[in-house]
């Protein structure tokens, strides 16, 4: 059973609960999204993953063995986090070569190789490099690793159009020559969307949609008209929010929406950053 | 071939027709390969997932067909075949909404009929 599984995770700090009762399955070579709004929980939760913080209670299973403190299992993990952990004063080159120490499956070689499609220069210290590049080398990393499991939090923060742009192609052109699990926590949803498989909603610390991003999709759409059609059209339906303009209405519906729309009434679909704005609204 | 996001359509729905619009107009001849799984999800940075869903109806056609290890390749016969299903669906795509529309603007049968005999001149 190849998975990543968390069960009934726990955490607050002080009076503050960052994740609540969380039971997710993450399961063999599919790309996961991690979305929610800033504060939600991702980064507690994929540092509970990856044993960095600990659960107040509730454990994390890697392949089915528990996670905890077991070195065996932390090694199928790898996780480009927003810190960076590496000493400030080393080379590029050398953090490659450190790398290997600890995941043997580490590429050097392709390291090189995709840094150099970055234009980084290995030879700088990491203290040295700018935000951009600072995500660019922990991305870098991260693609060279050859975990099973590969999670990365918020992976093209100060990554410009072009670099991100290049980061996907590289992730996909990877993914699918040696496939692995993928989880991507980012809150730019647009970008990601047509890359993963998987869609995790998490707000306040809860999980609140957890299924394939082509199912999600297919459950939502948009229709707009005049108030009172709407209004009309709307009744009894479920209804995760209604924008009003004048005389005019738009509501974001939740089911299936090919029946019996009026030809009064304009329907179209719900793509997922809209859908996650009305679902993560408070 | 170009994947519009903001589409009503599937992803791997444009895939397809992408792919048949491709062979359609003779970028792929029959009996030449067509781009990898990995090729159009890279391009297109789409999951693979969805890019072999898209292929998969393709193959179920007899559009394309797989070598083991070589790649997909397009069949023999496969143009016609494609005409043959657009011609089918020519109605439908294109038919039934100029009428509606037509009705609706108040368009007279004779008045489309014209219309469509200039179009041809032209």
């Amino acid at each position: 059973m190849k998975c990543i599984e968390v069960k009934n995770v726990n955490k607050s700090y002080g009076s503050v609960c960052a994740l609540d009762n969380i039971c997710l399955r993450f399961e063999e070579n599919k790309i996961y999204g991690l979305l929610g709004r800033n504060g939600a929980g991702k980064t507690t939760l994929l540092n509970i993953i990856t044993g960095r913080i600990f659960a107040d209670d509730g454990e994390v299973l890697i392949d089915g063995v528990p996670a905890l403190e077991n070195d065996e299992s932390l090694h199928k993990l790898y996780l480009a986090s927003e810190k960076t952990l590496y000493p400030e004063n080393m080379r590029i080159r050398d953090a490659f070569q450190w790398t290997k120490q600890f995941y043997p499956e580490f590429d050097a070689e392709y390291a090189k190789k995709i840094a150099s499609q970055f234009e980084l220069n290995t030879g700088k210290k990491v203290k040295s490099l700018s935000t951009g590049f600072t995500s660019i080398f922990k991305l870098i990393i991260a693609l060279s690793v050859n975990t099973p499991y590969i999670l990365f939090d918020e992976p093209v923060l100060g990554l410009d159009a072009n670099n991100r742009d290049l980061f996907y192609k590289l992730l996909i052109e990877k993914y699918s020559e040696s496939p692995c699990t993928v989880i991507i926590s980012t809150h730019l949803i647009e970008e990601v969307s047509s890359v993963i498989e998987d869609i995790v909603i998490i707000k306040n610390g809860s999980i609140i949609k957890n299924e394939s991003r082509e199912e999600l999709l297919a459950k939502g759409y948009t229709v707009s008209g005049t108030a009172q059609n709407i209004d009309a059209y709307i009744a009894g339906k479920n209804v995760i929010g209604v924008e009003s303009l004048g005389g005019l209405k738009t509501a974001y519906i939740l089911g299936d929406g090919n029946l019996d729309t009026p030809d009064d009434i304009e329907i179209t679909k719900l793509d997922l950053q809209k859908l996650f704005i009305q679902l993560t609204n408070s | 071939m170009y994947i519009n996001f903001e589409s009503d359509k599937p992803i791997f729905l444009q895939i397809t027709e992408g792919l048949e619009d491709a062979i359609l107009a003779g970028a792929f001849p029959e009996e030449t390969q067509i781009p990898s799984i990995t090729e159009l999800s890279v391009s297109f940075k789409i999951n693979p997932a969805t890019a072999l869903k898209g292929i998969n109806i393709l193959v179920d056609d007899g559009i394309v067909y797989k070598k083991r290890g070589v790649g997909m390749f397009v069949a023999t016969g496969a143009l016609d075949q494609l005409a043959r299903k657009r011609k089918e669906q020519f109605y439908d795509s294109y038919v039934s909404g100029l009428v509606v529309e037509a009705k609706r603007l108040g368009l007279t049968e004779t008045e489309i009929k014209s219309m469509i005999e200039r179009g041809f001149i032209k």
